[in-house]
């Protein structure tokens, strides 16, 4: 009887978007602000919507639902900017709405790079299975890159 | 020992010494006689040393040992100072500056022997004689034994500095002396050990010896005695009509004098020694003395070494950059939240406030040209590299080039200052292998023999110029456009009505080169282009002016400060946008009709000047709003010398604002140059007036 299990577990922050569920790794998000403003940035992709001044730092907002072709939702009093660091890069991540914390196990990680549209494959880690739902896991690595 | 704290000391210091170094080599290759220049050379070759050792960096002490070698030599006139043994010295500092590079990156030399070079410079001294090359052999590492001058002399002369030749002009002196029957009389006078101001004394012997002699010559020389370089004995020749005793009695009553040797000069005497009768029974004691004044030495050589190494940085502070990086920061947003307080509406009404408010405004603006001053480094430190890297690349290319530099002392922030410097590099190198002819063709031509290449900086208003001008070639612009066309960047027709300036630009595309031929150095038509978005990159721009057969004249401007700048805010429809107050000439007011067309770009005629209209709004995409202005609103921008005119909706004001980048993500938008925070909170983008400007 195997009692290795594998007990690698991350962290991830949940969030919907577009009435999905979608995960970041804990490890590289810094915050979670409320909606801004943003200023506009001119000859940027159009899921760049510009820049925030997040207590005296230029922030650059990405709409992920305008990234992934998903129908982009209104904004409400739930909607957040999630802020995410990689390597030195910061960014904010426009999205509906903030739900929790979870831990998902390494081995309850799917990969399915079969499902989902161009635009998406890249930035998806895998999906998690956890209590029945399914969440989305994003590679953040992929996602600050908008070249 | 754990060496590792004074590891940074040592990087910086070794750098220092090894920048020093080369610069006085160049000083000592144009004046092969200049004795101080040699006696700073060693001495700061032996401080190297000595620290290379305390620190364990034994290849590299060896090395700086060896160097020492030869230049001890050269102190001794054994050998003499020809560009082969320079070649080798300036081999020695690159390989120093290896070991240095290496230690910044592993913590330790490597393992380069260079022994190519270590044989390059004992060849160097074998060229000196059999007989003086084992003395030098002989010569220990220890440190202590640093002054083998006096040491290693031969045993003929126990007091080093009397043994010397006249020569030809001195013994003619001898000789009329003679017929005017005074005396030549030699004198060496030691000075007692405990002797502390050595020069103050020297200068009373002599004016003793000068009230009733003339010197004729004195070693070590006169000025070497006033700045106290010698250990505690001179010697003297003087002409008089006294003779020894007179002499012998008024030198010993001047106090710490311990001895006075006199030996007269006959008339046919050539080379003056010593007696050694009289000498005989000081022998012993003198050879001792010289082990204590070794040592004494060293450490007087040790002192003056480090003294005398800089000489302008006399009272400075060594400052990490980071600090000043916070100090900076601090500084903005310091700006940030005076604006914000300003704006705040309780504030604005308020008569006391509004006073406080101006108090602490110009304290801020004055906290900030400090800090900025703290931040400005002299572009010395990019120049000074310079002058060795063209001896060089004259050297390889064969040509004579004079390299002549002013304005070292203009100053540049210290982020530019860190990138000018391989533009720079490029367009000196550009100016050797393309700019200059070579020698036959410049004789031939009636120019000088030797190019000149002009390195300048001032400053221009908020702007730093860098100038780099040569009296070459120039630039041939018919090539140019022959080869515009070829690669079919421009069409025959249009390339007629080009300026000679239009075709100029056209050597900063990309991969565009004229030569027929790739050196080393340049031709492959990738420098200028690089130049050009290397200097854009830090706000500035770079002007080419040429005439053929008389040379070329690259100009780069920089603006002064970088993190906070006077700024307009200006609004086009709904949005904000700032542009730098330098960069604006003037703002006028513009009839919708006045806007005339010339080949399909809109322009005003401005006093009589043709100046294009730029529709910034369009470029920057801005949704438009309905608009049905009869004026609009000019905003003329300078380039250069170029203008243009930026059509704005409305003028809300003139702000300092503090420019923050827009991040790794957004930085690749050459029209944005930044963004700034504004008092309300919201972020305005700073337009780049270059890349928006025609």
């Amino acid at each position: 009887m195997s009692e290795a299990v594998a007990l690698h577990t991350t962290q991830f922050v949940v969030f919907i978007l577009s009435n999905e569920q979608y995960g970041l790794n804990i490890q590289m998000v810094n915050n979670i602000e409320k909606m801004i403003p943003i200023t506009r940035v001119p000859k940027t992709p159009d899921f760049i919507k510009g820049v925030i001044n997040l207590r005296g730092e230029i922030v650059p907002i990405m709409d992920l639902s305008q990234r992934f072709g998903l129908s982009i939702q209104e904004e409400t009093e739930e909607t957040r900017i999630i802020i995410v660091k990689y390597e030195d890069i910061l960014v904010g991540i426009i999205v509906d709405e903030v739900k929790e914390v979870m831990n998902i196990a390494e081995d309850s990680i799917e990969s399915i790079t079969s499902i989902g549209n161009e635009n998406f494959k890249d930035s998806i880690l895998g999906a998690g299975k956890v209590d029945g739902s399914v969440i989305t896991l994003l590679n953040i690595e992929k996602l600050v890159k908008i070249a | 020992m754990d060496m590792s704290q004074y590891l940074e000391i040592f990087i910086e210091e070794s750098k220092e010494h090894l920048q020093g170094l080369n610069q006085s080599l160049l000083e000592l290759e144009k004046n092969p006689q200049d004795v101080p220049m040699l006696n700073e050379i060693f001495r700061v070759a032996h401080t190297l040393k000595g620290m290379a050792g305390t620190m364990g960096f034994n290849k590299m002490a060896k090395l700086t040992h060896d160097m020492e070698n030869v230049l001890h030599a050269l102190r001794n006139n054994e050998i003499n100072v020809d560009t082969n043994l320079v070649d080798i010295m300036f081999k020695c500092l690159d390989a120093l500056e290896n070991y240095v590079n290496e230690i910044v990156s592993n913590g330790s030399e490597g393992s380069n022997e260079y022994a190519d070079i270590i044989t390059g410079l004992n060849n160097a001294l074998r060229k000196k004689g059999s007989i003086k090359e084992d003395a030098i052999k002989n010569v220990p590492e220890s440190t202590l034994k640093a002054t083998e001058v006096v040491v290693n002399k031969e045993n003929k002369a126990e007091f080093a500095t009397a043994d010397f030749e006249l020569n030809e002009y001195e013994q003619a002196l001898v000789v009329k002396a003679h017929q005017m029957e005074m005396n030549v009389l030699k004198i060496t006078i030691v000075l007692n050990k405990g002797c502390l101001l050595k020069s103050a004394r020297s200068f009373i012997i002599f004016q003793a010896l000068e009230r009733s002699s003339e010197v004729i010559k004195s070693v070590p020389r006169v000025e070497d005695i006033e700045d106290e370089k010698f250990d505690f004995e001179f010697t003297v020749v003087i002409v008089s009509k006294e003779d020894e005793v007179y002499f012998t009695k008024e030198l010993n009553s001047i106090a710490e004098v311990d001895n006075v040797i006199i030996t007269k000069i006959s008339e046919d005497t050539k080379a003056v020694s010593n007696d050694a009768k009289e000498a005989g029974h000081v022998l012993e004691q003198n050879g001792e003395d010289h082990e204590n004044v070794d040592v004494k030495a060293e450490a007087d050589h040790q002192k003056s070494g480090s003294a005398s190494k800089n000489i302008k940085t006399t009272k400075t502070v060594r400052v990490d950059i980071d600090r000043l990086d916070v100090l900076m920061n601090l500084v903005s947003e310091l700006i940030i939240i005076k604006t914000r307080l300003e704006g705040l509406n309780e504030i604005k009404g308020n008569q006391d406030y509004n006073e406080v408010i101006e108090y602490f405004e110009r304290v801020t603006t004055n906290l900030h040209d400090a800090v900025m001053k703290v931040r400005m480094v002299p572009v010395e430190t990019v120049f000074n590299r310079f002058p060795r890297m063209l001896r060089d690349i004259a050297k390889n290319l064969g040509k004579e080039i004079i390299l002549e530099m002013s304005g070292e002392e203009t100053e540049l922030d210290r982020t530019v200052i860190d990138e000018i410097g391989d533009p720079l590099i490029h367009l000196l190198r550009n100016s050797a292998d393309h700019g200059i002819e070579s020698l036959e063709k410049r004789k031939a031509l009636g120019k000088n023999e030797a190019g000149h290449i002009f390195l300048k900086a001032y400053q221009d208003g908020n702007n730093v110029v860098i100038e780099v001008e040569d009296d070459g070639q120039g630039i041939d612009v018919e090539k140019v456009k022959k080869k515009a066309i070829e690669r079919g960047l421009i069409n025959k027709d249009s390339a007629k009505s080009l300026s000679q300036k239009d075709i100029v630009d056209f050597l900063f595309k990309p991969s565009f080169s004229t030569t027929d031929q790739i050196t080393d150095l340049s031709g492959r038509g990738v420098g200028l282009d690089v130049v050009k978005t290397k200097i854009e990159t830090l706000g500035g721009i770079v002007e080419v002016e040429t005439e053929s057969g008389k040379g070329s004249k690259f100009i780069i401007r920089l603006p002064l400060t970088l993190a906070i700048i006077q700024a307009l805010l200006v609004q086009i429809c709904d949005e904000k946008y700032a542009i730098p107050l330098s960069s604006i000439r003037e703002i006028i007011k513009v009839k919708v009709e006045d806007i005339k067309m010339v080949q399909k770009q809109e322009i005003i005629l401005l006093r009589n000047m043709i100046v294009p209209i730029i529709r910034i709004g369009n470029i920057l995409d801005v949704p438009q709003s309905e608009d049905s202005k009869k004026v609009l609103t000019v905003v003329i921008v300078k380039k250069g010398e170029k203008l243009s005119g930026f059509l704005v909706d409305n003028l809300i004001g003139q702000h300092e604002i503090v420019i923050k980048s827009l991040g790794k993500l957004l930085s690749g938008i050459n029209i944005i140059a930044g963004a700034t925070i504004l008092g309300d909170g919201n972020v305005a983008l700073i337009l780049d007036v270059n890349s928006l400007a025609i």
